[in-house]
């Protein structure tokens, strides 16, 4: 029962509720770096790096931190751990640093990482925080690696830098450029959109085209009401901003 | 520094390496926000007022306290509590004198804090090596293009909403494929001023 519950946790985050494909979160660092596939890996790695420390912290300090003031807590957290990750990275893996050039930091305000930290570790033990932060991040690295490999192989010709010119001795420049990046992005979200039709009809279908609102960073704030529309999101937002 | 050179940071900010759409930022709003022209305006304006006071407090807080002080890394820290702090005060601010600006820009105020553009130009600022005034110049261009692009994307969302497509496609993935062809339109810009 106990491992069950674990198991959940880790893997709800890989296809279930897939950050970037299902909850459609994070998707600046999505489109941006994923013009190969060791980019993803890179950018993957750093934020669930990013997003188990801080799971584990948040979920560690959810008694002490007043209700208030929880998400400048939770940022100031996510912060810390986004400067450890890139001067670790600064110092060890230069290349890394150049390719990910100013997403880097803004793993900071990566919707993923303070939605984790609002939607779950606040409220759940350390153990089952750490395990989401993992299973959330290898969802997230996992859905980087794919579409930075589409990318790669279709606009490059290559994959993980190596040449692959028997496949594609023609690549198609505009999907390294960043309309590709859009185009590849909303296909991919239709095929899961299909597959998650197909597979899972029982359960209720999470709708990307009203729930779009995943979206944005607040979601989380907003998605505890009852809002529906795109108003009554901004006007969640509103609400949980004043309520600090 | 001189007129020309302003000129081709803002042209370059607004047009040529546009926020939304060929650097990536501040996306979520650009989502979540470009379904209607009224709350696309009013997002747009928000985040240039908060953005241009960030970089306002955020160059000099780098330049006369982080760099002397040899605290350099404390920027990505530093930066967004800035910005959470300023976006608070504004928000604080408004509410108390010009009550009708608040009732129409208030509600985005909060989304903004973790909108990665602010943080993103304030950053992008400071690596370029810009100076004060063409931090700012740069800064209000960034602006001006988010907003270029979420009023121009809630033109198209409207006629997508209507649009008669396959049902998987509908909302979000259809929009981040017309999102790409109007990348590609931005293509053209490239080469203005010789960036």
């Amino acid at each position: 029962m106990i491992s069950a519950k674990y198991k959940q946790a880790f893997t709800k985050g890989l296809i279930k509720e897939n950050p970037v494909l299902r909850l459609v979160l994070g998707t600046c660092p999505t489109l941006a770096v994923t013009t190969a596939a060791i980019n993803g890996i890179g950018m993957g790695a750093a934020a669930t790096f990013v997003l188990v420390c801080s799971n584990v912290v948040i979920s560690l300090l959810r008694k002490v931190i007043p209700d208030k003031v929880r998400l400048p807590a939770f940022i100031v957290i996510i912060a810390g751990f986004t400067t450890i990750v890139q001067m670790l990275v600064k110092a060890y893996l230069p290349a890394i640093d150049k390719a990910l050039g100013i997403y880097l930091p803004l793993i900071v305000v990566n919707c993923i990482i303070l939605g984790r930290a609002e939607a779950y570790a606040s409220k759940n033990s350390v153990g089952l925080s750490a395990l989401d932060g993992l299973g959330m991040g290898a969802g997230f690295t996992g859905a980087l690696i794919l579409m930075g490999g589409i990318r790669e192989l279709l606009g490059n010709g290559t994959l993980f830098g190596l040449p692959h010119g028997a496949i594609l001795a023609h690549p198609i420049t505009i999907f390294v450029m960043p309309a590709g990046g859009f185009f590849v992005f909303g296909i991919l979200i239709w095929l899961a959109n299909q597959l998650s039709d197909r597979f899972e009809k029982d359960a209720a279908r999470r709708d990307t085209s009203k729930n779009v609102c995943a979206a944005c960073p607040s979601a989380a704030i907003c998605h505890q009401g009852t809002a529906q529309s795109e108003e009554a999101c901004a006007v969640g937002g509103a609400k949980g901003g004043q309520h600090k | 520094m001189n007129n020309t050179n302003l000129m081709a940071i803002l042209i370059g900010s607004l047009l040529v390496n546009n926020f939304v759409l060929s650097q990536f930022l501040g996306i979520c709003p650009f989502l979540g926000v470009s379904k209607k022209l009224n709350s696309a305006v009013g997002m747009s304006v928000a985040v240039i007022f908060v953005m241009m006071m960030s970089t306002a407090v955020t160059w000099p807080v780098y330049t006369y306290v982080l760099v002397p002080g040899g605290l350099e890394y404390l920027q990505t820290i530093v930066f967004i509590l800035v910005i959470a702090a300023l976006v608070q005060l504004v928000e604080i601010a408004l509410k108390r004198f010009i009550p009708p600006l608040y009732k129409s820009l208030g509600i985005y105020l909060p989304l903004i804090t973790t909108n990665c553009a602010v943080l993103g130009v304030t950053i992008l600022n400071i690596d370029t090596g810009y100076g004060f005034g063409e931090s700012l110049v740069n800064t209000f261009g960034a602006g001006l293009g988010f907003m270029l692009a979420m009023i121009m994307f809630a033109g198209v969302r409207e006629r997508l909403e209507s649009a008669d497509i396959p049902a998987g496609l509908k909302g979000l993935p259809i929009t981040l494929v017309a999102a790409s062809l109007v990348s590609v339109s931005f293509i053209g810009f490239q080469g203005l001023f010789g960036l």
